[in-house]
């Protein structure tokens, strides 16, 4: 009987559409156990409002725990030994003399002369042995007593020479070399390997042979972006305490559930003797998705010693062997008809992850516009220098560098503006919106001529448009709680990386219970609760918040039945809002909620809910993880003022327009989109990974000479956030980090060209680019 | 014995350094800290970041480069911000030390502090203490500061997460309350 009605559904209305534009309705089969469909924001009180963060108060006192905070009785520390040198084969390791520093409780080889993949050494920093001791003055006293001999072999550090056919092998066999696709945009499976070149990917429609053909314009550009690094400001570490009746770790992890599982299976324990515990994160774009070797070293290290271990990188280990967005280079060429109409586009790409796989430029080449014939062949290179991984937006990010410049070259070349071209060739209803808005805000009709302005300082005009995929875990599990004291706790195993996820969660239970967002205690980042999903390919929001309102409405079904008894009314004739339970239509009769909570038969009363799929399905599914039918989008404009003289280029205002299904919290939100507008501009301006080409090493591992953008380089920013309703699921919303970050180097690039008339193919844009383009001083690239 | 030392360093601080060597084993000093002297036993390398977060326990002081790029280990020393990482233990001398968990009055959150929380001027929260401490610095010398004045008080500071935008709003924010 129970079962047959979990399964059972019901048909509800829901709000559909863009609310600036107009909203319709539309109707949904839904799980008969969750929620009536939501409202618009605007007839909400909790949802959409700018509620402050559950732990504000925590982080501005300082109070907040971060794992370099945990500190725990007889807490060993634990240094890593990395390679000098791009490419080695490890002859002999000493640790005889480290072993005897004092203070050292354990050593823990990992790299090995006797075990031909452990003794080659493949990038500077990778690790070689690991050390706890009873402080990190002796762990990395004795680190220096540790005597290797290496052997140095010949290494390429740079995508162009790697590619050659002469260039010295990373790996010499494709069996040595990473062939899955765990950061892959692209990186599939058993794709050949050539010398250092990994692929291609393919990717194909139509006939792009024919489309070339008919099309009266090809316009043919290549493009060039570097080695981003995450610099995520909390460094990457862990406390591991290994104890016989289970392993607990601290760790600063993206990913709770994920990194229990690792450790399940790297140690073989069951997940039941496995807890995983962020209390806060001090940052997270892609490098803190998963356990990391560092992760495996600690608990190793932690097991052997029967101590808990802290291992924090440092700066420099974080430059250097902490993942990074890989190098780019792409080929585009498209084809299109008088009136802008695609007829084709083909694109190459060669990108480099270092010893990893990865570096692809996505997908916006092939999904973005309205284009029948499509060619796409990715690959990869690899270089003697540390692992790619994800990176805000992986692929997309780069990509759209080259494709939103492109397009705009073609807009050129068919003279037209870029707006009305992408008008003509986007499909996206959203975008259209996005675009209109943003021209508004921005002043698009002052744009000039490219070059136009007169004086050596050249003001410009550029926007430059983002596809994302709305992206869902479904292993996502949320509990709520109501204590018999009117007290409510919600708890999921989900964690904050900044972004905003306790707070959202709040709300979510506040808005359906009647309460504020302050009321709600939020208890998340610990694997002892109903387990969340990752906090990466912006899926948090639309996985977590759907089970927490769901959850919550559960709860609240069994407090109305309660409530309705002391009434003498009928549950469903209740509500609950402002703190209070009563009768719809009569609010005389009423209680408030902690009179209702007083009534329970039991201390405490909860639900645990988990992520339905999407009401009217999935695009396409993965195991956990599936894709909804809408896809994300962002249009961003900028204004930059380029120096003629000395080169340099400042972006003086940005106007975003994005979109995530329903806002949940626009503070947050801004915050968001304000963080990936920054990390754009500072990718598109500012950030290169410089490695000596003859030595390997990465010159700028640190935070001096590997420049971020600071507050004095932070334009005007504009963010305005569509409301855009599809009735998917009990919230409705997903997520805007990666989306807020994948336009803004284009758009700047496109405003750069404005302004100068020069367009700049390579990043980043720095005053020597510039002159370089002006034909100024001699040109650094090609 | 602690005094003494206390006194020798600062008077070292001002007249010659080399006349204090001291180390490499720990020496006793005391800290002025939030309003309380603190007399402990420190490495003479130890920095005042270390020294604050290891046996002082006050871990709301950040440690993000170790260098002195990214001020996030910020700290007030007779109200002048420092990064604490550059600086050894040993030195602070009798100047008074002010952290982050020294701002609140009780329950009382530092205007600053209540504006970061209002204006959503924090997101991972790691660069926050750093940031909180170089804006109530700022306004402690410049109670009526404008946006540039912000920028340029918190223009060593690095913050990944983009927080800038609402970091000055904040402060902005703050100002305008304090002066009532």
């Amino acid at each position: 009987m129970i079962m047959a009605k979990q399964k059972a559904l019901r048909t509800e209305s829901f709000p559909f559409g863009i609310a600036s534009v107009g909203l319709g309705r539309v109707e949904r089969q839904i799980p008969a156990d969750e929620p009536p469909a939501l409202a618009p924001n605007s007839e909400l009180t909790v949802i959409g409002q700018p509620a402050p963060r559950h732990d504000g108060r925590e982080k501005v006192t300082g109070a907040v725990r971060f794992t370099a905070d945990i500190s725990l009785p007889g807490l060993l520390h634990a240094r890593v030994l990395r390679s000098p040198l791009p490419h080695a084969r490890v002859r002999s390791i000493d640790v005889s003399a480290a072993a005897r520093h004092p203070g050292v409780r354990a050593i823990l080889p990992i790299a090995s002369p006797d075990d031909p993949q452990r003794a080659l050494l493949r990038y500077v920093g990778v690790p070689v042995a690991a050390v706890a001791a009873t402080s990190i003055a002796a762990a990395e006293a004795a680190l220096r007593k540790i005597l290797v001999d290496y052997q140095a072999l010949d290494f390429v550090v740079e995508m162009d020479l790697a590619r050659k056919a002469t260039a010295p092998l990373v790996y010499t066999s494709a069996e040595m070399a990473p062939g899955g696709d765990s950061s892959g945009y692209p990186a599939p499976a058993n794709l050949p390997l050539r010398g250092n070149v990994r692929g291609p990917s393919v990717s194909r429609r139509g006939d792009v042979t024919k489309g070339f053909d008919d099309a009266d314009v090809v316009v043919e550009t290549e493009y060039r972006t570097q080695v981003q690094t995450h610099c995520c400001l909390e460094p990457h570490g862990i406390v591991a305490d290994w104890r016989a009746d289970g392993l607990t770790v601290y760790i600063s992890t993206q990913y709770t559930t994920g990194v229990r599982h690792e450790l399940a299976e790297a140690f073989g324990l069951p997940l039941n003797r496995v807890r995983v515990v962020v209390h806060a994160m001090g940052g997270g774009f892609g490098s803190k998705s998963t356990l990391g070797d560092y992760g495996r070293f600690a608990v190793e290290l932690s097991r052997r010693t029967q101590a808990p271990v802290r291992l924090m990188l440092d700066r420099e280990e974080e430059q250097m062997d902490s993942g990074n967005r890989p190098a780019t280079w792409q080929r585009l060429r498209i084809g299109a008809k008088r009136d802008g109409a695609l007829c084709a586009i083909s694109l190459l790409s060669y990108g480099t992850a270092g010893v990893a796989l990865g570096a692809g430029v996505g997908f916006n080449a092939e999904a973005l516009y309205n284009c029948p014939n499509f060619e796409g062949a990715q690959h990869d290179v690899f270089i003697n220098a540390g692992p790619g991984c994800a990176m805000r937006a992986p692929g997309n990010t780069p990509g759209a560098f080259g494709l939103e410049q492109a397009i705009d070259e073609l807009a050129e070349r068919l003279a037209m503006d870029p707006l009305a071209l992408r008008e003509r060739i986007d499909p996206s209803p959203v975008r259209r919106e996005e675009r209109r808005i943003g021209a508004a805000r921005i002043g698009w009709q002052r744009r000039h001529l490219p070059g136009a302005d007169p004086g050596p300082v050249k003001r410009g005009l550029g926007m430059a448009q983002s596809l994302w995929m709305s992206n869902v875990q479904i292993d996502s599990s949320c509990e709520v709680r109501v204590l018999r004291d009117g007290s409510v706790e919600v708890l999921s195993s989900v964690q904050d990386i900044g972004t905003g996820t306790g707070t959202v969660l709040a709300q979510t239970v506040a808005e359906v219970l009647g309460l504020r967002a302050s009321d709600i205690t939020v208890r998340i980042g610990d694997t002892e609760f109903p387990p969340g999903p990752p906090s990466y390919g912006s899926r948090a929001t639309a996985s977590i918040t759907p089970p927490a309102r769901t959850a919550a409405w559960q709860v609240l079904q069994s407090l109305l039945r309660e409530a309705a008894l002391a009434l003498n009314a009928a549950p469903e004739d209740l509500v609950a809002r402002e703190g209070m339970i009563f009768v719809a239509d009569d609010r005389s009769r009423g209680m408030s909620f902690r009179e209702a909570a007083a009534r329970l038969r039991t201390d405490r009363i909860s639900a645990v809910a988990s992520r339905s799929d999407d009401y009217p399905g999935f695009a396409r599914r993965m195991g956990d993880a599936a894709l909804a039918r809408q896809t994300l989008g962002g249009v961003q404009f900028a204004e930059v003022a380029v120096d003629t003289e000395t080169g340099i280029a400042r972006v003086e205002r940005v106007v975003a327009v994005q979109d995530c299904g329903r806002p949940m919290n626009p503070a947050q939100l801004e915050s968001q989109v304000h963080g990936g507008i920054i990390m754009g501009l500072s990718y598109a301006l500012f950030e290169e990974r410089l490695l000596d080409q003859h030595t390997g090493r990465m010159v700028n591992a640190d935070l001096e000479h590997y420049k971020l953008a600071g507050p004095c380089e932070t334009p005007a920013i504009d963010v305005m956030i569509l409301e855009n309703y599809q009735g998917n699921s009990a919230t409705d919303a997903y997520g805007i980090a990666e989306p807020a970050n994948i336009a803004t180097a284009a758009a700047i690039a496109n405003a750069v060209y404005n302004a100068i008339g020069v367009r700049l193919r390579s990043l980043p844009m720095t005053p020597a680019a510039i002159l370089g383009a002006l034909g100024k001083i001699p040109r650094q690239r090609s | 014995m602690a005094d003494a030392t206390s006194a020798l360093l600062a008077q070292a601080q001002t007249a010659d350094l080399s006349s204090a060597a001291v180390g490499p084993d720990a020496v006793a000093v005391t800290l002025q800290v939030n309003g309380v002297a603190r007399t402990l036993e420190i490495e003479p390398r130890a920095t005042l970041a270390e020294v604050l977060r290891g046996p002082l326990s006050l871990t709301g002081t950040k440690i993000a480069c170790n260098r002195g790029a990214c001020s996030a280990c910020t700290v007030l020393l007779d109200g002048q911000p420092v990064c604490s990482c550059m600086m050894l233990a040993i030195d602070v001398g009798a100047l008074s030390i002010t952290t982050i968990e020294g701002l609140a009055r009780g329950d009382t959150l530092h205007p600053v502090q209540q504006a970061f929380i209002e204006h959503d001027a924090l997101q991972c929260g790691y660069c926050t203490p750093g940031m909180i401490m170089s804006c109530v610095a700022l306004l402690d010398r410049t109670p009526a500061p404008d946006a540039s004045d912000i920028r340029a008080a918190i223009s060593g500071h690095l913050c990944r997460c983009g927080t800038y935008p609402h970091v000055v709003a904040a402060t902005l924010a703050a100002a305008k309350a304090g002066r009532g």
